[in-house]
């Protein structure tokens, strides 16, 4: 038995464990001619560092503008998505859209954001039709007023079908003789939906926005780097990528790896608070599915 | 994928004749009833339940005709565009709907192309080797995981926590530098070979096989490796069809490990050309492409996008197969 676990426990340590101690480097001044044992120790210098540097404050900035679009705009989608399913009465109609809204989860950002550009870029489709029709071409892909729109967009044309089956799954363990109740004593549609369905979605719901919350540091590292040269690097710059941008490429790797060690500390705090609130609104929380 | 069942649904055939109300929309009178009812199959509308308003009814079938085809059509436009000849695209300007006159050729550029070649050969080497490793080794720790055994639960937490953290970008690209990996292809499998979510699907569906037919081989003399060969893996062919899918989707899609840890072209994987290519609009010049006349730029471009969107769009009518088995949904409901 133990000989099973070899293999992945190896996998864990070489590409989880030790890296996370590699993190000690953003409390050094590290090189790459140094090993991380020689490298001085500098404390919290690269801390206070990120503090004053004004691209930091930035990247900090953009990253919660665009968690807070996401969690506004495209959190409930997956919801109403699955509220349109459940009322789609023909089976095999709802087989095929479902088939057809869980396709894009799985193409690449590379993909999706390719697709995009050929059908909102300034050579793409609609505005191809928009200049035939004697319109200006609208630059969707480039505007960086309108970018965390755009981002939401791309975010919900590729995860809001896939979003909606755990809440499919919620709707279907709600105990349907409540509808037929309800509807007997004359309750409509919307009622129904809104004394049955969404409380009975409830647990789920409040479990995904916790999760959510936890994740408000880190909105989607692949979609802003490739999007990058079409915006503007002041745009695009987000937590994740200003860590690639001042370790990977500025060469100051302690100053990226505090960058990414302080967003991981407060995106734990943030879900440690996030499942407080719950369990005090007597929800579940994260630790539901405790495991045996 | 879900399997509720509503009241009606469970009465005999029966009963439902005979009191004909029981069935809603079933039990069709005209034409387009019984049209309705072959295209789509049959309506479950249980008794209780009112056909909704006309507005509702079309402001619903709108909002679902309008989310299909925002997903439908891109890809469509893009087939059509890479199959289209040059003179039809420039005409149309840009894009087309129906190729009059469809060709290869974009194809047949692309394919003579040693870059574009090249990648393809790298991700289906990493894409194929990477499922393999990767199916070996979440079986074996979901198995060992899925019995009582020592260590078993500290295992599980130093698992789960994976799943909430991240070790960091910076941290991940020095490991992989000490362990001489940057700009080889293993930076982009040995990564990806063991994944928290995946690893939670198997175990629980393997703790859903009943313990006594692994007990009974055991008091037969059967070693842990011999119960997991002849009898855990022949009943999980399901769960490890889908999460070898899952694994090769991911593989496949990686793009993020190539961009930190491959600097040599010659050994991008796809998604690295089709953003080179595609996004950032960078020309594969005449030698890259391996010949001097081509079509135009527009329908090689839309070809290379077919060639990554291709393989996934090929085995996601097996990937859909298996969600209707519930393997997913379970696990994340458990």
């Amino acid at each position: 038995m133990l000989v099973l676990m070899i293999p992945g426990a190896l996998a864990l340590l070489l590409f989880f464990y030790v890296p996370i101690l590699g993190n000690v480097i953003a409390f050094q001044d590290y090189q790459p001619y140094y090993t991380i044992a020689e490298a001085p120790f500098v404390g919290f210098e690269k801390f206070a560092a990120l503090v004053a540097d004004d691209r930091f404050g930035l990247a900090l900035r953009n990253t919660l503008i665009y968690a807070a679009f996401q969690l506004v705009l495209f959190f409930p989608l997956p919801i109403m998505l699955a509220l349109i399913v459940d009322s789609m009465m023909s089976q095999r109609l709802r087989k095929a859209f479902q088939s057809i809204v869980y396709l894009p989860h799985f193409l690449s950002w590379v993909l999706v954001i390719a697709l995009f550009q050929q059908m909102l870029g300034g050579a793409g489709l609609i505005n191809q039709a928009m200049v035939q029709n004697g319109m200006d071409p609208i630059p969707f892909m480039t505007n960086s007023d309108t970018f965390a729109l755009l981002i939401v967009a791309e975010v919900a044309w590729k995860d809001a079908g896939w979003g909606m089956i755990i809440f499919l799954a919620a709707l279907a363990s709600i105990d349907q003789s409540l509808y037929e109740s309800a509807a007997s004593d004359g309750a409509g549609r919307f009622r129904r939906t809104w004394h049955i369905t969404l409380p009975g979605m409830r647990p789920v719901i409040v479990l995904l926005l916790i999760l959510n919350l936890g994740s408000i540091l880190t909105v989607g590292f692949e979609q802003f780097i490739l999007q990058r040269d079409a915006v503007g690097a002041d745009t695009a710059e987000v937590l994740d990528t200003y860590s690639y941008y001042t370790g990977v490429i500025g060469g100051d790797w302690s100053m990226g790896a505090a960058a990414g060690l302080a967003k991981g500390v407060v995106g734990t705090i943030l879900i440690l608070i996030a499942n407080k609130i719950a369990h005090l609104l007597g929800e579940d929380g994260i630790y539901r599915g405790r495991p045996q | 994928m879900t399997t509720r069942t509503h009241s009606p649904r469970t009465t005999p055939p029966i009963a439902s004749e005979l009191t004909p109300t029981s069935g809603g929309r079933r039990a069709p009178q005209g034409l387009h009833q019984r049209a309705w009812a072959f295209a789509f199959g049959e309506s479950v509308r249980p008794a209780w339940m009112e056909k909704p308003s006309r507005p509702l009814a079309i402001a619903k079938t709108f909002v679902i005709v309008a989310i299909t085809l925002s997903i439908i059509v891109p890809m469509l436009v893009v087939v059509s565009t890479s199959l289209a000849s040059g003179e039809q695209i420039q005409e149309a300007g840009g894009y087309v709907l129906f190729p009059t006159d469809p060709t290869l050729e974009a194809y047949k550029t692309i394919f003579a192309s040693p870059l574009v070649f090249r990648s393809l050969g790298v991700s289906i080497f990493v894409t194929l080797v990477g499922t393999l490793m990767a199916l070996f080794v979440t079986i074996c720790m979901a198995y060992a995981l899925s019995r009582p055994v020592l260590g078993g639960k500290f295992m599980l937490m130093a698992i789960i926590l994976t799943l909430f953290f991240s070790p960091g970008l910076i941290p991940m690209f020095l490991m992989i530098k000490q362990l001489g990996l940057l700009n080889s292809i293993w930076s982009l499998i040995l990564p990806g070979v063991f994944a928290g979510f995946n690893f939670i699907v198997m175990r629980s569906f393997f703790m859903g096989i009943p313990p006594e037919l692994m007990e009974a081989a055991r008091i037969d003399g059967a070693s842990d490796f011999r119960i997991l060969r002849t009898i855990v893996l022949p009943l999980s062919k399901a769960v490890i069809a889908v999460i070898g899918l899952f694994y090769a989707v991911g593989f496949w899609n990686a793009f993020f490990n190539a961009m930190l840890y491959i600097n040599d072209q010659t050994l991008w994987p796809i998604q690295m050309i089709l953003r080179s290519y595609v996004i950032q609009g960078t020309s594969l010049t005449a030698d890259q492409l391996g010949v001097q006349q081509s079509p135009p730029p527009q329908s090689i471009k839309m070809a290379v996008v077919v060639v990554a969107l291709a393989p996934i769009v090929l085995v996601y009518p097996f990937l859909q197969k298996y969600f209707s088995k519930g393997v997913i949904t379970g696990a994340i409901k458990g």
